[in-house]
């Protein structure tokens, strides 16, 4: 229990996809214009990345590992992601119009989120079993949600701020991330004491 | 080698049929009423009832937000078209729609054009014709009277000639108070 506690911790404060391992930029720069459309993604993002997480387990444990091909890793992984995010989509027109108008074009622009392979490959990486895979693809989307929500606000507040010239638009989300960045750097020697 | 491919192929034929089903097994019906609606409309896009374009509007429409008497392009015969679909009463036309325009299209003065193509991406239906710093002119066949194009010219050089009334489009006038005859089209051509 407690390793699974660990699992959680360590992926979405201490080694957080987005800013401490700098996977899945483009939508934490694209999408964190508006509270609203960044709390979309994550519950999105967060939904795809469990069970991606989880389908890549199961088809390099039961499928590439029995057949000695491991060396088509990520060709097979990227397969599952598009379709698990193809499936997602069209399950939840179906079963739920309010959520699937919400995530609108950010539910399919999940398959391209680097993070989201990122997970099924370390998941290979590190060995995980079945539960800990879920675990850790869940925890990743956790942080991933986390900072992009925190990230979305304190852009909301810097857009309405008096920036000087050069700094204005992007330039000014840049430094924002890095000092973000910076600050994750503190969780770093949280688990090891 | 062979298992690889055969696998990658199988996996993927898997999740192919996978998708099939789901996209059968989950199909969504779009709003029936919406395309009745939208195939009712010019399909002109050009935005002047208020929405980004027909289909926006098709689909005000039924879910009742917005009136039946918002298209200029479509004017009284669409109004009509859409109150027998829908089961409304007939309203007259309001506010743009109202004002009763002879067919007119658009003219490009070509002395005055300075080819800066901002008509082009202006015009829903692709009537225009040219290239950046090349003189631009309008296909008249193609324009539907949408005057989309006018706020645009920096230059002012679009102007909107009514459509002279000939032996196919000629028709008589409707009498108005107080006067009777003198023809519409004459009165727009002079």
């Amino acid at each position: 229990m407690k390793e699974y506690a660990l699992i959680l911790i360590s992926t979405v404060l201490v080694n957080n996809f987005v800013l401490v391992k700098f996977l899945g930029l483009c939508p934490f720069m694209g999408v964190s214009r508006k509270l609203e459309t960044a709390v979309g993604m994550g519950l999105a993002t967060t939904f795809v990345l469990t069970l991606s997480s989880v389908c890549s387990f199961l088809i390099n444990e039961y499928l590439l590992i029995p057949l000695d091909l491991t060396f088509l890793r990520t060709i097979a992984f990227i397969l599952v992601i598009a379709v698990v995010v193809q499936f997602t989509e069209v399950v939840l027109h179906k079963t739920s119009p309010v959520l699937y108008q919400v995530l609108g074009i950010f539910l399919p622009l999940i398959t391209t989120n680097c993070a989201v392979l990122g997970v099924a490959l370390l998941n290979v990486q590190e060995q995980h079993g079945f539960v800990e895979s879920a675990l850790y693809g869940f925890g990743a989307a956790s942080g991933f949600s986390l900072v992009l929500v925190l990230f979305a606000a304190v852009r909301e507040r810097v857009t309405v701020s008096d920036v000087p010239e050069p700094f204005q638009g992007n330039a000014i989300a840049l430094i924002t991330a890095g000092l973000m960045s910076m600050a994750f750097m503190g969780f770093a020697g949280l688990v090891a004491s | 080698m062979l298992t690889a491919v055969l696998a990658i192929s199988i996996l993927a034929l898997i999740f192919g049929l996978l998708l099939g089903y789901a996209a059968v097994r989950f199909k969504v019906e779009g709003d029936p009423i919406v395309d009745k609606v939208d195939a009712l409309l010019p399909q002109t896009q050009c935005g002047q009832c208020g929405f980004p374009g027909c289909r926006p509007y098709a689909e005000a429409i039924a879910a009742d937000e917005a009136e039946i008497n918002l298209c200029p392009p479509g004017g009284e015969t669409t109004m009509i078209a859409l109150s027998d679909l829908l089961g409304k009463d007939p309203v007259p036309l309001e506010g743009v729609a109202a004002e009763e325009k002879p067919v007119a299209y658009a003219f490009i003065d070509e002395q005055e054009c300075i080819g800066c193509t901002l008509c082009i991406q202006a015009c829903p239906v692709d009537a225009i014709l040219g290239a950046a710093k090349q003189m631009h002119t309008v296909i008249k066949s193609e324009c539907t009277g949408c005057e989309l194009c006018l706020p645009p010219c920096p230059v002012e050089c679009i102007h909107m000639i009514p459509e002279k009334s000939d032996i196919n489009s000629w028709k008589w006038s409707i009498p108005t108070e107080g006067e009777l005859g003198e023809p519409t089209a004459t009165k727009a051509a002079g």
